[in-house]
């Protein structure tokens, strides 16, 4: 019943993890005051139709929290899902592809975000 | 144990049945639940900012799903989910810095606190919302 040394060795849980569970506290940090700003917003200036939506993105405190929020909480997301992948999906092959999947839609999603924050920022000639 | 199922006949101990359900159970079910939940409402947020920046006509879109009953359905989940995820996550910060909240009395309290807070300010904020914008 016992095991050879050499078969174990480097097999550890614990190779690494530090440095994923504090980039995902120090995310969550810097959300935990761009989500309220967030929600404030939602409540207050998105139900404002096409216009109203444009003039509000387009100030520039509201872009650079709005870019600051997207990228926070991106990142923060594909920590988290991470994790959720590699607790519950046991089968290699299956679990590489859902964590190279969750990396390309974070970054995707990102830039797709920065560019068009950036678009109607540059095109209304802030 | 990567690429290999269960492979041992032996029966497992049991583990989450054997467990009578409590608050902070579901606390921590929920933190993940909504967490996975937000990936979603990530994605939308994404089409919303993209419709926008492509004009009126593809905003014109978003705007019907938002405004349909599904999308109010939608809006409520999301908004529920942030404000659960928010609130526990700040608990989660608060367990690792101070240290605090760990007596069993003290959380399961907060756990239930997280929940009313979550479904309580959603249903604030929502309604703000709706008066704010006249519809």
């Amino acid at each position: 019943m016992t095991t050879s040394t050499k078969s174990v060795r480097g097999l550890g849980a614990a190779k690494s993890g530090t440095e994923h569970h504090i980039n995902q506290r120090v995310s969550a940090i810097g959300l935990l005051f761009l989500v309220p700003w967030f929600l404030y917003s939602v409540a207050f200036a998105f139900n404002a139709g096409y216009e109203g939506a444009s003039e509000w993105i387009v100030q520039p405190l509201n872009a650079i929290l709005f870019i600051l929020l997207a990228c926070a909480s991106l990142y923060h997301m594909r920590l988290g899902l991470s994790v959720v992948i590699e607790d519950y999906i046991s089968k290699s092959g299956t679990r590489q592809t859902l964590l190279i999947v969750n990396t390309f839609a974070v970054v995707i999603m990102t830039v797709a975000i920065v560019l068009s924050v950036l678009k109607l920022w540059i095109g209304a000639g802030a | 144990m990567a690429g290999s199922g269960w492979t041992d006949k032996r029966p497992k101990s049991p583990h989450l049945q054997v467990w009578r359900w409590h608050a902070t159970m579901y606390g921590s079910i929920f933190h993940r639940v909504t967490g996975v939940g937000l990936y979603g409402g990530a994605i939308l947020i994404t089409a919303w900012v993209v419709a926008l920046a492509m004009g009126p006509e593809a905003y014109a879109i978003v705007e019907t799903v938002v405004y349909s009953p599904f999308g109010h359905v939608v809006m409520f989940l999301w908004t529920a989910a942030v404000l659960y995820h928010l609130a526990n996550g700040l608990r989660h910060l608060i367990w690792d810095g101070p240290q605090q909240g760990f007596t069993p009395s003290v959380a399961s309290v907060w756990s239930l606190f997280n929940f009313a807070f979550a479904l309580l300010a959603a249903t604030i904020i929502l309604s703000l919302a709706s008066i704010a914008s006249g519809s």
